[in-house]
């Protein structure tokens, strides 16, 4: 009973977070309803007692997909009115694509719930721990997949660093190692001398 | 010892009528705000340890006007900041400039939900604490990034240009070496992540671990902003950067979340790589049968969360800031590089079982 008023309010924060995606006319401000809509869905996932995909989801997206969003966003100045313009052609278009996907998802439900009652939001044992049995499939049934996908990952960002690391000839740079490797002996000298006084 | 001895006995009368749940409600929020409050005291004396020490560092004394041994300081100076005019500019953003610092102080008050300070007292025991951790202290950023835009000033934005840069980067290598210590400890829950260092000094993961309690240090340096990595304030290039324009409370507010990031830094570091609240001295028979050395308590934790406080403020008195590119070598080509080897290394060493994997 709690669990379903906690459920109804916090779609309907993520419905109003959603809208509100679409409509603010402001990007900066988009950008943050759409961060409020992940944390409303990390919510729903909790619910559901999918703790390990729930803080996932905000650590990915919130921490890092939406600060970069941010960070590309705040140094454009978009003109709203000119993107405006543009809206009313793209309608047709945009709602046949919304429509196809209230489709495909309604046939997901129906096939799914076909051969299986409606369940509350307990379902699980009390002591089920949503990242052990992530990881003990992760690990054993899809570990190929798994490992691959993690391999690709990493080698994404080993060549992203790799691009920086390149030379080119006849470019005036510091040596940062030289730098950093001064002793202040080669710069300083320190000569003792007597102080002058007056008189 | 026991509180509930001291109790007249119609207080358990009346507290066994409230419902169960409403008890466990007013439990936790109990809890919640004791630890906030602790939190908001440390941070003021923090300012002030900060003050003594970089003082004596410079051949200063720091502050000692008002109070005994200036201790009244932290408190003049949060009267001072409430009572100063809160300025909006006219050209800014309004309701996000003044949401922006509580975006910064949210996230670093939420942590210390998952964080253990005895045997037995955290808020929230939750199997995922450390990606909890690593998510909340994520979040941190957005504050930064909204203060330095909303305000429309160059100069803090570019304050938060640098700083959100600056953290991507760093949460990288912070995660990685998180890696490596989930792999040693076994679990993501920050309890058994201590209990599995326990037996003594040499049982700490900074032992088998070392490169990755340097680079999670370091990078947590880098992500509340401190010297040497505080770029996104740097008072010779861009005034201050992100908070320029904020004044009074919403100023305090900034201050209040970059301090508490810094003691939830030196707290996560002490329980990820020195054991938290275990005692250095476990198993050692020479400080006798009954010595308060030995027991686990709040004691140790506190004495290291100090420790690395000190830290932060020794790093800030003695290193000159970085410039912007080195800031991002250090991240991006230094520290990934080290804990991706690092990790290969653990998983060597785990099959070896050597370290915290010998049985």
């Amino acid at each position: 009973m709690f669990q379903t008023i906690l459920f109804y309010v916090f779609s309907s924060i993520l419905l109003v977070a959603a809208l509100g995606v679409i409509f603010s006319k402001n990007p900066v401000h988009s950008i943050m309803f759409l961060v409020g809509a992940f944390f409303q869905s990390a919510v729903l996932w909790l619910l559901i007692e999918a703790e390990f995909l729930a803080i996932v989801l905000v650590l990915v997206y919130v921490g890092a997909v939406m600060v970069l969003f941010l960070f590309v966003v705040m140094m454009l100045d978009i003109n709203v009115e000119e993107a405006k313009s543009s809206i009313a052609k793209y309608t047709p278009f945009g709602l046949l694509i919304a429509g196809l996907m209230i489709v495909e998802l309604m046939q997901v439900i129906k096939l799914r719930s076909a051969n299986q009652t409606l369940q509350g939001f307990s379902i699980n044992p009390p002591d089920y721990s949503n990242t052990e049995s992530l990881g003990s499939v992760l690990y054993t049934e899809h570990v190929y997949a798994f490992e691959i996908a993690s391999v690709i990952l990493l080698l994404a960002i080993v060549a992203a660093i790799t691009l920086t690391m390149r030379k080119r000839p006849g470019l005036k740079v510091q040596d940062i190692a030289k730098q950093v490797a001064v002793d202040p002996k080669d710069r300083l000298k320190i000569i003792k001398m007597k102080s002058e006084t007056e008189s | 010892m026991n509180i509930s001895s001291l109790m007249p006995a119609f207080v358990f009368e009346q507290w066994n009528l409230v419902p169960g749940y409403i008890q466990d409600l007013l439990i936790i929020t109990l809890q919640i705000v004791f630890i906030s409050i602790c939190v908001i005291l440390a941070v003021a004396f923090t300012t002030y340890f900060e003050r003594k020490v970089i003082g004596y560092m410079q051949g200063r004394l720091g502050p000692n006007r008002v109070g005994p041994k200036g201790l009244g300081q932290p408190f003049a100076d949060v009267i001072k900041l409430l009572i100063k005019e809160v300025v909006v500019p006219s050209k800014s953003n309004r309701f996000l400039f003044v949401i922006a610092p509580l975006l910064s102080l949210v996230p670093a008050l939420a942590t210390w939900a998952v964080i253990p300070l005895t045997d037995g007292f955290v808020i929230a025991d939750i199997n995922a604490g450390l990606l909890y951790v690593l998510a909340l202290t994520s979040v941190g950023v957005y504050g930064v990034l909204l203060a330095g835009w909303s305000t429309n000033s160059k100069y803090a934005f570019l304050g938060a240009m640098r700083s959100a840069a600056q953290i991507v980067a760093y949460e990288i290598a912070m995660g990685f070496a998180l890696v490596g210590v989930l792999m040693a400890g076994g679990s993501l829950n920050l309890g058994e992540i201590i209990a599995s260092q326990s037996g003594g000094f040499s049982n700490w993961f900074i032992i088998p671990l070392f490169p990755l309690f340097v680079v999670y240090f370091v990078s947590g340096v880098a992500e509340t902003n401190r010297a040497p990595f505080d770029v996104a304030e740097g008072e010779s290039e861009i005034v201050a950067g992100f908070h320029v324009e904020y004044s009074g409370v919403a100023f305090a507010v900034f201050f209040l979340a970059e301090y508490a990031n810094i003691i939830l830094i030196a707290a996560l570091t002490s329980i990820f790589f020195l054991a938290g609240w275990s005692s250095p001295f476990e198993g050692w028979t020479i400080l006798g049968s009954e010595s308060f050395l030995r027991e686990p308590s709040f004691f140790w934790l506190a004495l290291k969360i100090c420790f690395f406080i000190f830290v932060f403020f020794w790093i800030r008195a003695t290193f000159p800031r970085y410039r912007y590119d080195q800031i991002m070598r250090l991240g991006w080509k230094i520290f990934i590089p080290v804990t991706i080897v690092w990790i290969a290394v653990e998983g060597l060493m785990a099959w070896m079982k050597v370290g915290p994997w010998a049985i």
